[in-house]
Order: structure tokens, then sequence, then C-alpha cells
């Protein structure tokens, strides 16, 4: 499903971000990704969806190579994949469902299909009442809640979380988490970067540790493993 | 690109004129003002020139020809005026006509030369236009080398001034004009600019959802089309009526001189459409410029 071959990248400012990283991740599979600030996470995640292009090394999601892929085929590849963001990055002006049809308008479905998914998930997610809300009007958790309605709206097979619950207070995040335990068992790949020690140790999963760009820990059902 | 998707792009483009809506607000201002002061500085600039080229075109070459002249020579000499490249017509104008039109020009007192009808001292003379009036004195000066050639007249010393003021007075005209265009373009631009600045954010994001540069486009370029064709509707306004109404006050006063603003139609249409399409293909290039920086996200 997803694999990196010894993925290198330096920044131009000269930071090592990843130092030669190697990792399998199967279909179906929930990973967490844990480490301390600075210590590559956000790249690992970032490359996976091709914000960041690595310097070296290659990263296959299906059995297409991130790295050669070309600037014009990255958007094609990027409906593949679900992001979610710490801070939601939705669209202000776009209302809840509108943010979610987006998607779906990107790859031309029709209005009708547009229509049904979108309720569907935002079914899902708990938010049919709040189609029509602007996302100034929500709270963290709801905007995330809508976030996740967007990226799973078109049936992408990888989900990537960046800190997901880093803005939302306990409850909330545990309310974030269960709609990622469902998305997980109807058999989508969810790779989570995460600062949350209490979700890590109580939802036990696949935890990679990364320090100083490289991959210092990598246990089924692993612990956080750092103190907060 | 489905059509269904053509249209989710101005249905969006729409929309989102209409939740910016004081964003959009500014920019249609600012187009309105610009374009208001370029349809204006037109119409005075267009007028102007036709004023000129009026006066201009009144300048004409009369060569005198010698009373011993034959009639053989008479033709021969048309010939090879028109023959001139410059030349546009050459009439020929008996003495008699001549002096016919001597009195005439000359009025009541006039009536005194009625007398020399028997007698005329008019020499006969060919008329010449030249296509360009600006080349009325090399022309004339060409004409003069001829044989039976008494004299050359065209208004020698005023036409040169004249024309060296008609000209200065249209490269002013011409330099302002480009001047008011290209502040304009960059006043509007500017203000198009700031309201897509604050989409920047809008732009990464739909790019993250994976949108294709040419699907985040779409939407913008509407936009800034609608936004400079509103922007152009009060100007057009303000031309064609305000045209209109100048035109009736002030063209029955010119009379007395000789010469005539030009016409309402199809000057205002003509500027009208001009207008349009320099506010719609600004508000485009405002907006395109804009999203292009964003899109290399």
């Amino acid at each position: 499903m997803i694999e990196m071959k010894d993925v290198w990248k330096t920044y131009p400012n000269g930071v090592m971000a990843l130092n030669g990283i190697d990792i399998y991740i199967d279909k179906g599979e929930f990973v967490y990704v844990v480490g301390p600030s600075g210590a590559g996470k956000s790249t690992f995640v970032k490359c996976m969806y091709r914000e960041e292009k690595p310097t070296k090394g290659s990263i296959l999601i299906q059995g297409t190579d991130l790295a050669k892929l070309r600037e014009r085929h990255i958007p094609k590849m990027r409906r593949k994949i679900g992001v979610i963001f710490q801070d939601f990055k939705l669209l202000p002006k776009l209302n809840v469902y509108e943010n979610v049809a987006f998607a779906l308008e990107v790859i031309e479905e029709t209005p009708k299909v547009i229509r049904q998914r979108v309720m569907e998930v935002l079914d899902l997610v708990g938010l049919k009442n709040k189609a029509r809300s602007f996302p100034d009007e929500l709270s963290g958790g709801e905007q995330q809640r809508v976030s996740i309605a967007r990226s799973i709206v078109n049936h992408p097979p990888v989900i990537i979380a960046d800190e997901p619950t880093g803005n939302l207070d306990p409850e909330t995040a545990w309310e974030i988490m269960d709609i990622f335990k469902q998305i997980n068992e109807r058999g989508t790949t969810v790779v989570m970067a995460t600062h949350n020690k209490d979700i890590v140790n109580s939802f036990k999963k696949r935890v990679i540790a990364i320090e100083g760009g490289r991959i210092v820990r990598d246990e089924q059902k692993g612990e956080y493993g750092y103190e907060v | 690109m489905k059509s269904r998707t053509l249209k989710r792009h101005f249905a969006e483009a729409f929309k989102s004129l209409g939740r910016n809506g004081w964003m959009s607000f500014a920019s249609v201002s600012a187009v309105t003002v610009t374009l208001l002061l370029v349809g204006v500085f037109l119409v005075v600039l267009l007028n102007l020139n036709h004023l000129a080229s009026q006066i201009e075109g009144d300048v004409e070459i009369r060569a005198y020809i010698d009373r011993t002249t034959k009639q053989t020579e008479y033709n021969d000499l048309q010939q090879k005026m028109e023959q001139i490249p410059n030349v546009n017509e050459v009439k020929f104008q008996s003495k008699e006509d001549g002096l016919q039109e001597l009195i005439k020009s000359l009025g009541d007192e006039g009536k005194a030369f009625s007398s020399l009808k028997n007698e005329n001292p008019l020499p006969d003379a060919f008329i010449i236009k030249t296509k360009k009036p600006q080349d009325t004195s090399t022309v004339a000066s060409e004409i003069e080398k001829y044989d039976h050639i008494k004299k050359v007249d065209y208004g020698q010393g005023t036409v040169e001034r004249l024309f060296k003021v008609t000209g200065v007075a249209r490269n002013v005209g011409l330099v302002l004009i480009v001047g008011l265009i290209f502040t304009a373009m960059f006043l509007i631009s500017n203000t198009i600019k700031l309201t897509i600045l604050s989409r920047r954010k809008e732009i990464e994001i739909m790019k993250l959802v994976g949108a294709t540069n040419g699907f985040i486009r779409w939407p913008y370029f509407i936009e800034g089309f609608v936004l400079g064709l509103t922007g152009a509707v009060i100007p057009i306004l303000v031309v064609v009526f305000g045209y209109e109404f100048l035109h009736g006050q002030v063209n029955n006063q010119l009379d007395t001189v000789f010469v005539k603003l030009l016409p309402v139609y199809p000057m205002v249409l003509q500027l009208s459409v001009m207008l349009a399409v320099i506010g719609g293909l600004i508000g485009i290039w405002g907006s395109m410029t804009s999203v292009r920086k964003f899109l290399k996200v």
C-alpha cells in the first residue's frame, strides 16, 4: 500500500528532516507517527501526499512513485489520498455542504451523486443538520469532522492525518478518534501523526517513532513512549 | 471539461462575488472610476482629433497657370500632377469659375468685382488635394518646378504651423491616453489582487484536495471578467448619455466656425464596446496574474 525506500529530505536552508526512511504500511493498517517536535514527523507525513518532494529515495503509494510524479499528475494522486490537518483547512467562504462537495466537484461527479454522497458522509460524521453552516459558525471539533467528511467522501484508500486532534479538547479528540476508528474498520488505511499520548496508549495500534529524521521504533500495539 | 463543470464554475464565480460582497464592490468601484476617466478622455480626444482633421482637410494647393499655356499642355499638366504619389485629386478651375468663387466669398463687397467679368484678371488654376494633408508642402514644391506654373499657393507658413499644432496635440493626447490606460490597469489589477490575496489560503486548500490548476482558475477567471464588465456599466452610461447631451448643446455653436463634433452614433457605440472590452480584459488579467502566483503550491 505505502512503501518508502531510503527516503531523504534536506530543505533548501540545510535542515536535514529525513535521513533514510524505510517503511512499509499494509492495506487497512492504522499507524500512529509519534516523536518530538522538529524530529521530522511532519515532513514524513507531508511526503506521503506530496506537499514535500523527497530529495532522494522513492515513495510508492498503490504502485505510484510520488518522488517521480510529474507536477501535473499531483492533483490526480491527491484524490486517492484523504488528508486531514490540525488547522482543518476548510474553505472559509463555503458552507459545510459545499466544502465536502468540493472534493467531488473536482472529479466532475454528477450533481445527483454529489448530493447523495455528501449527505451520506455528513451523516457518518454527525453533521447532517449543520450542512448549511459556515466554518466560522462551527466549533473546532465540528470543523474537524467536516474536514474528515471531505477527505473520505470520494472513498480514498488512504487517509493521512497530521495532528488531527492537536487543536481540540480531550473529549472532542475522542469523538474524532471514534470516526477514525470507523473509517479504518471499513478497510481504509489510516496514517496519523499525533502528540496525543492518551489516545495512542489506549487505542492501541502500530506506532512509528521518528527522531532526528530516522525511524527509531516501529512496534505493533505500541506505546506513545514520550513524556508530555 | 464537462459542461456541468463549466456550469459549476459559473455558479461558483457568482457565489463568490456575492459572498465577498465588499471586496467585489471595491474592485468594481476601482474599475468604474478609472474607466470613467478613460471614457471621458477618449471622447474629448477623438473630438479634438476630428476637429483637427476637419481643419487640415480644408488645406488645398492652388497652382495658377500661365496665360500663354495651350490646351494640350493643360492636359499634360493635369496628368503629371495626378501621377505625383501623394496626390489624391486634381481639379481644374477655369478663371471664370475662380472669379465667381471670389465674388461669392466676398459677399456684398464682391459685387464690385462683377464688372471684371469681361476682362478677367485671374489665371486658370488647378486645385490639388493630397492624400494626407501633411504632404501638402512637399507636393506644392514639386508642382512649383513644372513649366507653365505661374504660382503655387497653399497658405504657406500658416499651414506648416497648423500641422505642427495638430501634430503636437495628437501626440500629447496619445501619450496621455496610454498613460491613463496603464494607470487604470495598475489600479484595477492592484485592487483585484487584494481581493484574491485574501484567498491565497483557499487556493492552497483546493490544491490539497486534488483540484487541478485549471479547475481552480476557472471561477476566478469568470469572476474577474464579471467584475471588470460590471465596472464598465456606469462609464458606458455616462459616455452615451453625457455625449448625447453635450453634442446637442455644443454642436450648434460650433456651426458658426464651420466645424462639427463627431456624430453621436456610431462613436458612443464603439466607445461602449471598447470600454466593456477594456473592463473585461483588465478584470481577467488582474485576477489571472494574482491567481497564477498562488498556483505554484
